[in-house]
């Protein structure tokens, strides 16, 4: 080769997906919605203006002011303050955090179950696949909600004194428990056509192990419906948990979600101080939003079909 | 031109077709010129990427946004039709110009019975009532050679077989008596005899109707039967038009030229194919000039400046400059009677380009010399015996030596019972599929044995079963004196997958799409503990690379970026890594251009004289056969028909089914020549014949042949299986 080839980071900006971004409005304005309010929840400690948990800080004389726009705000509370006098921005921002988190360990492990179950399914057929398949037939027949209801009522009633850490614990494995069976059958799908392909065959007659067939060879090639589902998924598991949470069986109260921020607001919604629980409600609906519209676009780009 | 003085019906002039993207627009076409008239069939030839299939879709209107007509016109009958509204184009097709596609499954709708679909066609151009829409197409499936027409006319298209479908696709077709045909690779999803079958068809309904026909193929044994004019397209243009007889003897310009002597043919005997070096190129890279001056052996200063426009040569048009120049185009590719001798002017004008034989063999010798030699099989004495004919293993005391592979009885069924509740219900009984049932042969080390049949008769799977991808159901496989299945299945299994590696058919599939090629050629060193690590193994793999006519430059690359050839050429040199002795090859050229084939195929066949391997060749294609093997198995429905040495097979072939198979290839020697094709299709294999499973296809069955099976048994050095061909009765 006579001229340099471009290094790794110039294909990579060339490439056709990244094409594709640069040049999709709604992916780049999504994208940038998203990062903002990830960089908002995971940078919170340090720049929240007030720590909404430090009882300390709290001053109940400024509970419920409305925001800083309005005639009797005050510009200290940009958002206006909760009833225990708790800044909403704040609040916003550790609450986000807290939804994130769960939101994305939730999908991370969804699709650790899902993928390996998927893959064992459509590599081996047969028993494994039948097996795994009714049960993730058994599982889609329940709301997801009422599954993760279910997984977390279980919970309490068998650590009463949870504290946070297991209470968080719960919360996330209910989420994943409902989770997991998309990408399993997505994959399932996929392998039962790599399988058969000759590169699959190929690797056989050099006499590669089957789990290394699995993991090195079919993984890599039937990743990329699970991209796009897990994407979208990230903004159901935050929904899902904020369902939780209002309904009181989320995340503890000394740590409050959006979904908790949420519920307590709602208690003030008709007495007129909208602000408690409008807030988070729009942060959610922002979050929720980019992350499906980026898993819009992922979707469209990754479709050959479609090129 | 030497067209009558009457206008062509179609006419297509200077078309340009862009296909604009993000990386600028691609000239699909450029510049393409040539005229119909009414009656003739013209043959548009040409590798994949020359643009035949778009030019196709051009005329009828088909062509798939974003790519577009740029400039240049069609006319038909005089009138421009590449500029209609879609009303216009509707009122255009079907009524005046007809289409044909390949692939016959997917051009006929799954959900309307072929009656309908027939009916719909014809009352949508023709003014006549739904009954008597019904009658004619009644009619038209009975011209078309479909028995019990009025029953069959309410079958959908999955009741029907391949070849039954694409007579229903060219009774479509001929619904609205259109003027012009144009098909698209019509035989090329099909059988050979069934090709033969469908050829002969449209050859005949054409003549009848006075249509006219564009048939579009990459086949020039099918043009050779059945075109009056050949097109031969390259890199999007129009290389050479002229009569058929002309551009296959007498081809002015050197890519046809080189082409045609490239092309496999069934009575030539030459040991090594004439190849094109290079492949076509690119559409964002097509070179200034004339498109094929880099592949050119004659090429002058003049063909890398300035592009040539089609001039008259003999009866036809080339665009090519050594026309002009007095530089000896035609004593290069003067009128030869055998293809060798069409071969040798070339060759001795080519003598100054460094043959690419000796590149590979100076490759190899290097490859070996690397820190993974080869030391597993001495070049032995049989290696480059090509002409000894004596391979029946039954003869034993002629053979010195035990074979290297010996098959004895090998059969493999599939359960494709229906589930077990429904066979409960339904009172079904269980259903096997034999898709092998019952094969001996043995290949002698250095050797090459094809296994040639249509689709359906088991040879893939009598390849899946040597290499140990399936478990035989019965009988036995013996690797240099061991059961081979056996060593499968126990401990030393990887010391004996060293030994015997696979070549698969299809090159997009073969290889890993999100691996590296250098990962790719690296795995079975890795896996083998041939090579410590990725890093150690590095040298090794640019070696086998380089040993297949690829470079180090390509170890970062990934599959996508390579040609169907190249992409071949690295499951060789993966195949090759761990010093293998056996290579089973599936049909690894079939998915390949011919001249691509050429070059594969000659590198296949210099490896194994460099390192003594020994082949099972699996293919459909007999030319093909005859150039690479030394003995043929033919299979028929899962059985062995007819084990022969090659010459011995194709000079005196015995087995009714190996005559009718010979027969039914095109030749391109045999312009317009009259045959007979065989009749009837592979039945299913489901349900096989009782008895010789060939015995209702076959003219001289018997009531022994209808009752029992024939058993392969040694006659005069070949095997037959064939009660008649046994009991010595006149064929």
């Amino acid at each position: 080769m006579s001229q340099a080839s471009p290094s790794a980071w110039a294909r990579w900006w060339d490439s056709d997906l990244v094409h594709s971004f640069r040049h999709s409005p709604t992916a780049v304005v999504a994208a940038l919605l998203a990062l903002a309010c990830v960089l908002a929840a995971v940078l919170a400690p340090w720049i929240a203006p007030h720590n909404p948990f430090d009882l300390a800080t709290l001053e109940l004389a400024d509970s419920r002011l409305p925001p800083a726009w309005s005639a009797e705000g005050n510009p200290k509370y940009w958002l206006g303050t909760d009833d225990q006098g708790r800044d909403i921005l704040s609040a916003l921002m550790f609450g986000a955090r807290i939804s994130l988190l769960v939101g994305l360990s939730s999908v991370a492990l969804s699709v650790l179950l899902g993928v390996s179950l998927g893959l064992w399914a459509g590599f081996w057929g047969g028993k494994w696949d039948a097996l795994i398949m009714r049960t993730c037939d058994v599982m889609l027949s329940f709301p997801a909600i009422l599954v993760a209801l279910l997984i977390a009522g279980v919970g309490r009633a068998l650590f009463p004194q949870a504290h946070e850490a297991l209470a968080f614990g719960v919360l996330i494995a209910s989420i994943t428990l409902t989770g997991w069976v998309q990408y399993a059958r997505t994959v399932r799908g996929s392998t039962l056509v790599e399988r058969h392909k000759e590169y699959v065959q190929a690797a056989r007659v050099t006499g590669v192990s089957p789990a290394r067939i699995m993991r090195r060879h079919v993984l890599p090639n039937v990743m990329g419906p699970v991209l796009v589902l897990a994407t979208i998924q990230v903004a159901t598991a935050i929904i899902t948990e904020a369902t939780l949470s209002f309904l009181g069986v989320g995340a503890p109260p000394t740590s409050p979600s959006l979904g908790t921020l949420i519920r307590v607001g709602n208690d003030y919604l008709f007495s007129g101080e909208w602000w408690i629980t409008i807030f988070p409600g729009l942060m959610l609906v922002l979050i929720s939003l980019s992350v499906n519209l980026l898993g819009d676009w992922l979707r469209d780009a990754l479709n050959p079909r479609l090129q | 031109m030497d067209l009558p003085h009457t206008a062509p019906l179609l006419e297509v002039k200077d078309l340009v077709v862009e296909f604009p993207s993000r990386r600028g627009v691609l000239r699909a076409l450029d510049g393409v010129s040539f005229s119909v008239a009414a009656g003739e069939v013209l043959g548009v030839v040409g590798e994949s990427g020359a643009g035949k299939s778009l030019t196709g879709a051009s005329i009828i209107g088909l062509l798939e946004p974003p790519g577009r007509i740029a400039s240049g016109g069609i006319w038909f009958d005089g009138q421009r039709i590449d500029n209609l509204d879609p009303e216009g184009l509707r009122r255009l097709r079907g009524r005046h110009i007809g289409a044909i596609f390949q692939d016959p499954l997917t051009s006929l709708n799954p959900l309307y019975s072929v009656g309908q679909q027939l009916v719909e066609t014809i009352q949508a151009h023709l003014p006549v009532s739904a009954h008597e829409a019904r009658e004619r197409a009644v009619a038209l499936l009975q011209e078309t050679g479909i028995a019990a027409a009025r029953e069959r006319l309410d079958h959908y298209p999955h009741q029907f077989s391949g070849g039954m479908r694409q007579r229903v696709v060219i009774a479509l077709a001929l619904a609205a008596e259109p003027r012009l045909i144009v098909a698209d690779e019509p035989t090329t999803a099909l059988d050979v005899s069934v090709q033969a079958q469908i050829i002969g068809l449209l050859k005949r309904l054409c003549r009848e109707r006075g249509a006219a026909v564009v048939l579009i193929t990459h086949d020039m044994g099918v043009i050779a039967e059945t075109c009056d004019r050949v097109a031969v397209m390259y890199a999007g243009r129009v290389a050479e038009i002229g009569p058929v007889d002309a551009i296959i003897h007498r081809s002015a310009h050197p890519y046809s030229a080189g082409l045609m002597a490239s092309i496999p043919d069934i009575d030539g005997d030459d040991e090594r194919l004439h190849q094109i070096d290079g492949s076509m190129p690119r559409l964002n890279a097509i070179p200034s000039g004339c498109a094929y001056h880099p592949r050119c052996a004659h090429a002058l200063p003049r063909c890398t400046q300035q592009r040539p426009e089609l001039q008259s040569v003999g009866q036809g048009l080339a665009a090519c400059w050594l026309i002009d120049a007095a530089a000896p185009a035609h004593a290069l590719v003067g009128a030869v009677q055998t293809r060798s001798e069409r071969v040798a002017p070339l060759a001795r004008a080519m003598a100054g380009v460094p043959a690419a034989r000796s590149l590979v063999q100076a490759n190899t010798a290097a490859a070996h010399s690397g820190p993974i030699a080869a030391p597993n099989t001495p070049i032995s004495d049989t290696a480059g015996d090509v002409g000894q004919p004596d391979t029946s293993a039954s003869a034993a005391g002629l053979q010195p030596t035990t074979p290297l592979v010996q098959v004895r009885d090998l059969a493999r069924h599939f359960d494709v019972s229906a589930p077990w509740l429904n066979r409960v219900l339904e009172r079904q009984p269980r259903q096997w599929l034999h898709a092998v049932d019952g094969v001996d042969f043995a290949i002698p080390r250095g050797q090459t044995m094809a296994l040639v049949g249509e689709s359906g008769c088991g040879k893939s799977t009598v390849a899946r079963l040597l290499v140990g991808l399936y478990q035989p159901s019965r009988g036995q496989v013996q690797f240099d004196g061991q059961d081979a299945h056996a060593a499968f299945a126990g401990r030393d299994a990887l010391a004996l997958r060293r030994r015997i590696q696979m070549i698969f058919q299809d090159p997009y599939a073969s290889l890993n799409p999100r691996w590296t090629v250098g990962d790719v050629v690296a795995e079975p060193l890795l896996e083998h503990g041939l090579a410590p690590s990725r890093a150690a193994a590095q040298d090794a793999v640019v070696g086998l690379l380089q040993s297949v006519g690829l470079g180090s430059a390509d170890l970062g690359k990934y599959p996508h970026q390579f040609s169907g050839g190249q992409r071949q050429r690295i499951s060789i040199a993966r195949a090759l890594a761990t010093a293998p002795e056996f290579l089973v090859c599936d049909e690894p050229t079939s998915a390949l251009d011919v001249s691509v084939q050429a070059q594969v195929l000659n590198l296949m066949g210099d490896l194994q004289r460099a390192r003594g391997l020994t082949y099972l060749f699996i293919s459909h294609n007999l030319a093909v056969v005859r150039h690479v093997s030394d003995q043929v198995g033919v299979m028929y429905l899962g059985r062995l028909v007819e084990v022969a040495p090659t010459r011995r097979l194709f000079a005196q072939p015995r087995h009714p089914y190996t005559r009718m198979l010979i027969d039914a290839i095109p030749r391109m020697r045999d312009h317009g020549r009259e045959r007979t094709p065989v009749q009837g299709e592979v039945p299913n294999p489901l349900q096989p014949p009782t008895g010789c499973s060939f015995h209702p296809r076959c003219p001289w069955a018997d009531a022994r042949c209808r009752s029992e099976r024939p058993v392969l048994q040694t006659i005069d050095g070949v095997q037959v299986a064939c009660h008649a061909v046994q009991e010595g009765r006149p064929l």
